[in-house]
């Protein structure tokens, strides 16, 4: 084990940073680093990029980031899905701006070239003078690879990776299970809280694993519910678990009664649920569809991580983008049912409001932490960020995966285990 | 002076008040100023069309959410919101829209300074109130603050704008 490493001439690799246990704080702050990650990890992996409800109709789009480049999510005539490079192919301006929308084409604004919803160059003005020197069909806007999963779009600029299907693997039964949370109806996005904060994407990486810091740094959110819904958030001491599922995904489990929301349906109305309960019924609903609502309301008792950039996090998801190697860009997507009762999808937005988002009462306090780490991490010369909480008491999961206790770093090492495959590949070329 | 530049003026000590209280963490008597309906209102986006409750906000607070969201600040229990030192924040550009018996609705300029972590933050905004004339000056009975950054990415925020 190699105890200093000497800053002024790295001469080890970012694959040679991490250990079972530990990771070198450089991973956080060195710009060499970040450069590769950008390359090695967004460039050659599945990417995260939006959700199907996003994008309804033909003609939809919405903008994204695959790492640091600029990527369109679009919707065909025919309803085929397809991510584009937001690069014009004359002399490169961006073909779409906004955050989403409707459109019948792309026209890029500097001189007119007109791309289909599929990328295909259409039109462009005064083409004689290209007569014999470019062939528009060479010239599409480049397409990235896409596949879905649940409604969750990913895209990869690498045609011989694995399937998006197999990538996911492990993952896949939580997906299926965390998509439950539309109460019978299709899951789809309401909408989003966007903040930054200046430091690495990977301490954002690390949080969504880490059920340690919740009623520490969270104090003052617990303190704000009644006392039977905190006792549901004091899950340290209960029967949750972390378990690693291979490719850098994991799963936190830290409400296990809250794992199936089809499971249970007869169970009392918790008070913070009675007044959308009234609602429901006020409005019609069978006794069984507002158990079922009720249940579905409440967001799903697990946060599963996929690497890189995306996690499903008990009500809602959470996107990750690097900027630099000290900022990084954070969406927070709340959830809904599509065609749910307005009741229901309005306490689903009240509730995200609560703790999420740049005004929410859990993220500012998370903020504070990883700008702190972020600040922090750079003293010293040499220094390590310990992941080995709960090393000391794994199991087997019945699904043949290691788990340890629900408060154990074991989704953070499962990640850095990941990280530090793809860091290395091509090193021995 | 005319009526019109009368409600101008009160209005707009109104909303220094209130400003001046909110820059220096006089919350409780911040909550003091509203009306048990009112709600407070920063939408996710800067043109939000109105129908908030149908719409995720950054915040959207009643008259509980308003309480708890001063206890987090008030408590210590917040660690963000112990860092968080005074903001300062401008007022300007007051515009009286409608001026009834019953309801005043106003619009101004707000720039919000923030220092986090030694580095100046700034959030500019349009900030609407609906105020309701009483025997002794206004009850606030709504205030929406559109952000410029609510349509890109905004910091943290442990303070009320
Ligand atoms: S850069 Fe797009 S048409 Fe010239
Ligand atoms: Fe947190």
């Amino acid at each position: 084990m190699s105890e200093l490493i000497e800053m002024q001439n790295i001469s080890l690799k970012a694959a040679e940073m991490v250990e079972e246990g530990r990771v070198h704080k450089a991973l956080y702050s060195d710009p060499a680093i970040f450069e590769e990650e950008l390359d090695k990890v967004f460039n050659n992996t599945w990417v995260y990029v939006g959700h199907e409800s996003e994008v309804p109709d033909a003609g939809c789009y919405k903008t994204a980031w695959v790492g640091r480049q600029p990527v369109i999510l679009s919707r065909d005539r025919k309803m085929n899905l397809h991510v584009l490079q937001n690069r014009c192919r004359h002399r490169g301006a961006t073909v779409c701006e906004g955050r989403k929308g409707k459109t019948k084409s792309f026209t890029c604004p500097y001189h007119g070239w007109g791309y289909g919803l599929d990328g295909a160059l259409r039109a462009l003005p005064k083409p004689e003078e290209y007569e014999g020197v470019l062939d528009k069909n060479e010239l599409p806007l480049e397409r990235l690879r896409v596949e879905t999963y649940q409604g969750l779009v990913f895209a990869t600029y690498r045609e011989d990776l694995e399937s998006l299907y197999d990538f996911l693997g492990g993952a896949r039964k939580w997906i299926d299970l965390f998509m439950k949370q539309g109460g019978g109806y299709p899951v789809k996005v309401l909408g989003e809280h966007r903040f930054n904060f200046p430091g690495n994407w990977k301490i954002q990486l690390e949080n969504t694993t880490d059920a340690y810091h919740f009623p520490i740094i969270h104090k003052s959110f617990i303190t704000s519910l009644d006392d039977a819904t905190a006792d549901i958030f004091d899950f340290l001491h209960g029967d949750g678990f972390v378990e690693d599922l291979g490719n850098g995904h994991s799963v936190m489990v830290m409400i296990p009664e809250l794992v199936d929301l089809e499971d249970n349906l007869d169970q009392p109305i918790p008070p913070r649920f009675q007044k959308l309960a009234d609602e429901l019924r006020a409005e019609g609903r069978s006794e069984e569809e507002v158990q079922k609502l009720v249940r579905a309301a409440h967001g799903t008792g697990f946060n599963l991580n996929l690497f890189p950039n995306v996690s499903c996090s008990m009500a809602f998801l959470r996107v990750l983008r690097p900027v630099s190697v000290g900022e990084t860009e954070i969406q927070h997507v709340a959830l809904g049912g599509a065609g749910a009762p307005a009741p229901f999808n309005r306490k689903r937005m009240r509730l995200h409001e609560h703790f999420q988002g740049p005004m929410g009462f859990g993220t500012p306090d998370d903020g504070e932490a990883w700008e702190r780490v972020h600040k922090g991490s750079q003293a010293g010369q040499d220094g390590w960020i310990l992941v080995n909480r709960g090393m000391n008491n794994l199991h087997q999961s019945p699904d043949g995966n290691v788990a340890g206790a629900v408060c154990s770093e074991t989704g953070m090492r499962g990640a850095y285990r990941q990280y530090k495959k793809v860091m290395a590949a091509g090193e021995d070329k | 002076m005319s009526t019109q530049t009368q409600i101008l003026n009160d209005v707009t000590a109104f909303i220094w008040h209130e400003s001046d209280l909110l820059d220096h963490k006089g919350y409780q008597d911040w909550l003091q100023l509203w009306n048990e309906d009112g709600l407070y209102i920063v939408p996710a986006e800067f043109n939000a069309d109105g129908n908030y409750e149908d719409t995720l906000n950054l915040a959207l607070d009643d008259a509980d959410m308003r309480s708890m969201r001063v206890a987090r600040l008030e408590n210590g229990e917040s660690v963000s919101a112990n860092s968080t030192g005074n903001t300062i924040r401008m007022v300007s550009r007051v515009r009286v829209l409608e001026a009834g018996d019953d309801l005043v609705i106003a619009r101004c300029a707000m720039t919000l300074n923030e220092m986090r972590h030694g580095k100046l933050v700034t959030y500019p905004a349009d900030v609407e109130y609906r105020l309701q004339p009483t025997g002794d000056g206004y009850r606030l009975a709504g205030k929406v603050v559109r952000l410029m950054h609510a349509d890109s990415f905004l910091r943290t925020v442990s303070f009320i704008f």
